[in-house]
């Protein structure tokens, strides 16, 4: 299988922060909005920079989205960023009626998503937010994985235009992907080739997922490893093409199995192909306080779990 | 009435659990837990009328709700050392399986808490429900709720403060943590909360203001002033004057404790100026 280096742990939040200060430089109608977090969301090098384009709106995540949808009027393109529970389920109602059915074109970037936020526990933790987001008529989904990644995701985004929500992190996750590697909306990338097993991941899982992949081939299974780091659009294609090949899959994501990643593999499969699909997800849960690892393996969401639902889907085929 | 010494001894052990708590795991919220450390001690072992032992429904005494969640660990302490769970299980804060969850919840069953909170800007809705149920159930018993400063910037609240006076919820107390600091600097500067006092008034509540909200005894006749000002028609607002990270003196005046834990030397040194009282957890 093809071989991937970690070039370095680094957080995916701060590579949201790099490219908003490249935005900063390079795309005079940014504009970047936060709810109280600037240091979480590593936005501070591009409010120094362009303390007119940013606009601190306090703890009051609901009237951020209604003033994001207003920029846009005008030309604006916001960037409204804070933790994903406080992006999205909070706000849901917001970005329905005046982003997504209005047709504004602002980006939602939501950091700390997933158990992996910690210790502060389930009510920071949300694992339902790909799912609220996807069912948006028009609302692009993506969840990078590493810090690269974000940072390339971060920047085709405002070349985009619609609403888009951006999902990312707050532990250090492998970095992995290469430097500047243009992010293509929509396309999901393949990332090593097998016969055995599809292997769909999203988001830092998809580190697992190449870990798990390599314990596999010790054992003599091939899986093939494909990045969906959109989920909305869903590449369709891509995922028909491998499962032709290995008549199996496993998804992974950092999210409730209801809702995410899996369910529109499951949706594509059932409609063009039925094959046997196993869940690397949340169990219909909410979180609880913990390091990242210790969650992630409580919760069945590392390369052990991911090796695992392989094997088992396997007998299944 | 517990006698002043008595609850101070309390807020200095408590001050004690709740710096380390958060080394202990290096993550959690200082700050404002030691700038609320003297209210919620007041209002536990002077203020409220509680009955032996908990149960969700909580008829026929006081209840508290903390909405501003990330100061559990003084809400840990407090509920601890007032004999809702055994005081070592405040080790367990924030690690795996514990019921010490970084922000408080209901979902691990932990005694004394009834509402989960985190997400900010939730708790005065679930008061006023409370307070509702009470009426309702005859009983006479008062509600009590505390808020950060930061979080009344939060629209729902505006909502609640309007619909606690125009229903004339009068067996409701909310204090206001007034510290003057959110996450990224001073309130005044990230969102102007301006004068909250007229803010409350002018909405209809009875609002009273406390200088001094780290000064037990200034604490313990305030909550004795707003409960007798209950049943009133009006619900009553304490707009608390506090210091964040206050019994610390590294910790005082700066926003930078929010939500940061103390080093190993800081820790010493913290605990240096809080002598034990009560016996460590
Ligand atoms: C809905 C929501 N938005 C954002 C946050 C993140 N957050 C946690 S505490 C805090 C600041 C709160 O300020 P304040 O209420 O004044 O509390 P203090 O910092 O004084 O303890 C923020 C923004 C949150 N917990 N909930
Ligand atoms: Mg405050």
């Amino acid at each position: 299988m093809t071989k991937y280096i970690d070039q370095g742990k680094n957080d995916t939040r701060s590579g949201y922060g790099e490219a908003m200060t490249e935005l900063g430089r390079t795309n005079p109608n940014v504009v970047a909005l936060c709810a109280d977090l600037i240091g979480s969301l590593k936005i501070q090098p591009f409010i120094d920079e362009n303390p007119e384009r940013f606009f601190q709106i306090g703890i009051a995540e609901a009237n951020m989205m209604g003033i994001a949808a207003g920029l846009t009027i005008g030309g604006k393109i916001p960037f409204a960023s804070t933790f994903a529970n406080f992006a999205t389920g909070r706000v849901y109602d917001q970005i329905r009626q005046s982003i997504a059915y209005s047709g504004k074109n602002v980006k939602i970037c939501a950091s700390h998503a997933g158990v992996t936020l910690g210790e502060d526990g389930a009510t920071h933790q949300i694992l339902e937010d790909i799912g609220m987001m996807k069912m948006l008529p028009g609302m692009t989904v993506i969840n990078p994985c590493d810090f690269n990644q974000t940072k390339a995701a971060t920047l085709a985004i405002a070349e985009h235009e619609g609403p888009v929500y951006l999902r990312f992190g707050r532990p250090k996750v492998a970095n992995f992907t290469p430097v500047d590697q243009k992010f293509e909306i929509g396309k999901a990338l393949m990332l090593s080739e097998g016969t055995d097993v599809t292997i769909i991941a999203t988001g830092h899982l998809v580190w697992e997922a190449l870990i798990a992949a390599e314990r596999l081939e010790e054992q003599g299974i091939s899986a093939e490893v494909i990045n969906f780091h959109t989920i909305k659009p869903f590449d369709e294609e891509a995922l028909l093409k491998s499962v032709k090949k290995t008549g199996c899959v496993v998804s992974a994501e950092e999210h409730n199995f209801l809702g995410g990643l899996g369910e529109s593999v499951a949706r594509t499969l059932t409609v063009h192909n039925p094959v046997p699909q196993e869940f690397v997800a949340t169990q219909d849960t909410f979180g609880e306080s913990g390091t990242p690892e210790q969650l992630m393996e409580k919760y069945g969401l590392n390369n052990k779990a991911i090796e695992k639902a392989v094997l088992k889907v396997l007998k299944r085929k | 009435m517990a006698k002043l010494d008595e609850l101070q001894d309390i807020v200095v052990q408590t001050r004690r659990d709740i710096l380390r708590m958060v080394h202990k795991v290096n993550s959690g919220h200082p700050g404002g837990s030691l700038g609320c450390t003297e209210f919620l001690v007041a209002l536990y072992n002077e203020a409220m009328d509680l009955k032996e032992g908990f149960d969700m429904d909580g008829k026929d005494e006081d209840l508290f709700f903390l909405s501003n969640g990330h100061i559990s660990p003084v809400f840990y302490s407090v509920l601890a050392r007032k004999g809702y769970f055994p005081v070592e299980e405040l080790n367990t804060f924030r690690l795996l399986n514990s019921r010490l969850q970084g922000h408080p919840t209901t979902h691990e069953g932990l005694p004394g808490i009834r509402v989960a909170s985190g997400s900010l800007g939730q708790g005065m809705s679930v008061a006023i429900g409370a307070a509702l149920g009470k009426k309702l159930n005859g009983d006479d018993k008062l509600v009590y709720s505390l808020h950060g400063d930061g979080e009344l910037q939060e629209g729902q609240n505006w909502e609640a403060i309007m619909y606690a006076a125009g229903n004339k919820v009068d067996n409701l107390i909310s204090t206001v943590d007034r510290n003057g600091q959110q996450i990224d600097g001073p309130t005044e500067e990230i969102l102007p909360l301006g004068n909250l006092k007229e803010k409350f008034e002018v909405f209809g509540w009875d609002v009273l203001e406390v200088a001094e909200g780290n000064n037990l005894e200034a604490i313990v006749n305030a909550l004795k002033e707003a409960k007798s000002r209950t049943g009133k028609g009006k619900p009553v607002c304490i707009i608390l004057d506090t210091m964040m990270g206050n019994g610390v003196d590294f910790m005082m005046h700066t926003h930078a404790w929010h939500g940061k834990a103390p080093s190993d030397e800081q820790l010493e040194n913290a605990l240096g100026q809080n002598p034990e009282t009560l016996g460590d957890y």
